[in-house]
């Protein structure tokens, strides 16, 4: 049986994520990584054809400042603000005592500096969730991307 | 319709902005250059290794069936049925001993040609099709099929040059070295852009953007307008190949080149620099080498990621990218997981490339209300003779993409450079 108040933590955690990429706080997103975190973004085909490529592969947490440095101070991509609609959060399995598997779905909406909005992204996030005492963060994260062609290109996280 | 282009440079130093933008012009480049004399790259030999195995894919506008029959061979051949146009495969690839339309079962060898009709003598006598229906009149059509180091390539042409005349020795010299060994496919990343597809053919004949651009490559430290490299160009100038050394220049060369840009490198460092390491795998120390072929495909090395990229056209409007990621089967665990770690700086999310799609979109949507006589300007490198560069900073090669463009579409100018 799963403490109510470890369901409530992971629900505050899903939020915050979401929160964090809507509202442009990169750098508070990253606090919601543990500093041995694996993060990546796979394509759903290949998935399906059991091919390792991914359009994006942080294996630890500097990888993962690193993407945000980037975006920061050296990428340039669409002038956008992100929307992330995060549902069905499913508690899987309790690895042990301080890890859960946890899966989610996501819709991540766009708009454009104009206004125009659209669905750019959809698909599943299959998570494994660390306890440090009863605080949760991400020990992994893989964001299965189902539009697996993506519209435009990619810069924020998913 | 003859289509009439006011070039107003014969070095194609100048290209008029609606000729990204025209739907006339863009049924003539389907006619004219992906179903005319030119060779395509359709997939890589490793995706359909066995018998029976098949992939589907365009060439332009296009839809594609690519077939290994029994005896090994591959074949190509338009994915539309003779009857009623369906496509007659709808996956993306797969294993197979015959292809079926789901309209009316009409079913096709791994060739193409056609050997089955239900129902072709009707039931019980009634019905049916008349007895002068031949099948054999009624395959799918066939292309030309060469295959060179394991990358398959189609033709709609049966007059066209070969295919080994058609790539010429610098882009067989660029592909045998990336293919010197057997390869592994490791997977797939495709995007849409919104924006002409010869934008980003051009994209890949502009040296001059990359260190600009892409800053990711500059400020660490990877790439650098300053390092030994250059262009070179195949003798027709329709395919390029962009190359620099690993070490070939130091931080104070490159301060000095940018000028008034600011170089980053001294203030900032990965934190994990593993994504930058560069393991030499060839006898040269190139550490980026992206050719371009004419018209659709590109097949690039960067430190150590490898992949062939293919430009399908989607309407005047966009096309879709698609990258083929590659290794080598004597890869260990290590090599493999150091490749798709070097995934990071390609595809739609790259560090260093995600800024093209940018770019292109951009380039499109500010262009597209141009006057006739409204041009583009491509100069860096110089005007007048086109011809390979020993030095980085230069987008000639594009305009050896047009003067081919040019030639094939009948739109060349007087006295035109070629």
């Amino acid at each position: 049986m799963i403490e109510v108040e470890k369901r409530f933590a992971i629900e505050d955690l899903y939020s915050a994520y979401g929160s964090c990429l809507d509202n442009d706080k990169l750098e508070e997103w990253l606090d919601l990584f543990v500093e041995k975190c694996v993060y990546k973004i796979t394509p759903k085909q290949n998935v399906t054809l059991g091919l390792p490529v991914t359009l994006m592969l942080c294996e630890n947490k500097n990888m993962l400042r690193d993407r945000i440095v980037s975006l920061r101070q050296a990428n340039e991509y669409s002038i956008h603000t992100d929307k992330h609609l995060i549902s069905n959060v499913c508690i899987k399995a309790e690895v042990d005592a301080n890890i859960m598997m946890v899966e989610a779905n996501y819709a991540l909406f766009q708009t454009d500096n104009e206004g125009n909005g659209s669905l750019y992204s959809f698909g599943t996030y299959i998570d494994e969730v660390f306890f440090n005492k009863n605080v949760p963060k991400f020990l992994s994260k893989t964001v299965i991307v189902e539009n697996w062609s993506i519209p435009h290109m990619l810069s924020t996280p998913i | 319709m003859s289509l009439n282009v006011e070039w107003q440079r014969r070095d194609y130093s100048r290209v008029p902005y609606w000729l990204y933008h025209d739907t006339d012009l863009y049924n003539h480049e389907q006619k004219l250059i992906f179903r005319g004399t030119t060779w395509s790259y359709l997939c890589l030999e490793a995706e359909i290794p066995e018998v029976g195995d098949f992939k589907t894919t365009w060439v332009g506008d296009t839809p594609i069936l690519i077939n290994r029959n029994k005896d090994g061979k591959i074949h190509a051949v338009v994915n539309r049925c003779a009857h009623r146009g369906a496509a007659v495969c709808r996956h993306a690839q797969g294993n197979t001993k015959v292809h079926t339309c789901i309209y009316h079962r009409w079913s096709y060898d791994l060739t193409g040609n056609l050997i089955g009709i239900p129902f072709q003598r009707g039931i019980q006598g009634m019905g049916g099709m008349d007895d002068d229906f031949d099948k054999a009149d009624h395959g799918l059509r066939k292309l030309r099929v060469a295959c060179y180091q394991g990358i398959i390539f189609g033709s709609f042409s049966e007059d066209s040059e070969d295919l080994e005349d058609y790539l010429g020795p610098m882009m067989q010299g660029h592909i045998t070295r990336l293919f010197c060994k057997p390869i592994k496919i490791l997977g797939y990343q495709r995007q849409r852009i919104h924006g002409n597809w010869k934008l980003y053919l051009e994209n890949l004949r502009d040296t001059y953007h990359a260190s600009l651009l892409h800053e990711f490559l500059v400020t660490f430290g990877l790439d650098r307008a300053t390092q030994k490299g250059g262009v070179e160009m195949d003798e027709r100038h329709r395919h390029n190949l962009t190359y620099a050394h690993a070490s070939s220049d130091n931080d104070s060369d490159a301060k000095e080149a940018y000028g008034g840009h600011e170089i980053n490198s001294d203030k900032l460092k990965l934190l994990d620099p593993s994504l930058l390491e560069f393991r030499q795998e060839y006898t040269d120390d190139r550490n980026l080498a992206i050719s371009t072929m004419f018209p659709n495909a590109s097949f690039q090395q960067l430190n150590n990621s490898l992949a062939t990229r293919q430009i399908q056209p989607k309407g005047v409007n966009a096309f879709d990218l698609i990258w083929t990621y590659f290794g080598y089967t004597d890869d260990d665990t290590d090599m493999t997981n150091h490749r798709l770690r070097q995934l990071n700086l390609f595809g739609p999310g790259g560090l260093v490339s995600m800024e093209d799609a940018e770019a292109i979109e951009i380039a499109h949507k500010a262009s597209f209300s141009e006057e006739r006589d409204s041009s583009t300007v491509i100069e860096v490198g110089g005007k007048g003779e086109i011809s390979d560069r020993a030095y980085r900073v230069n987008d000639v090669p594009i305009r050896g993409f047009w003067s081919y463009y040019a030639e094939l579409m009948g739109i060349e100018p007087d006295g035109a450079f070629r």
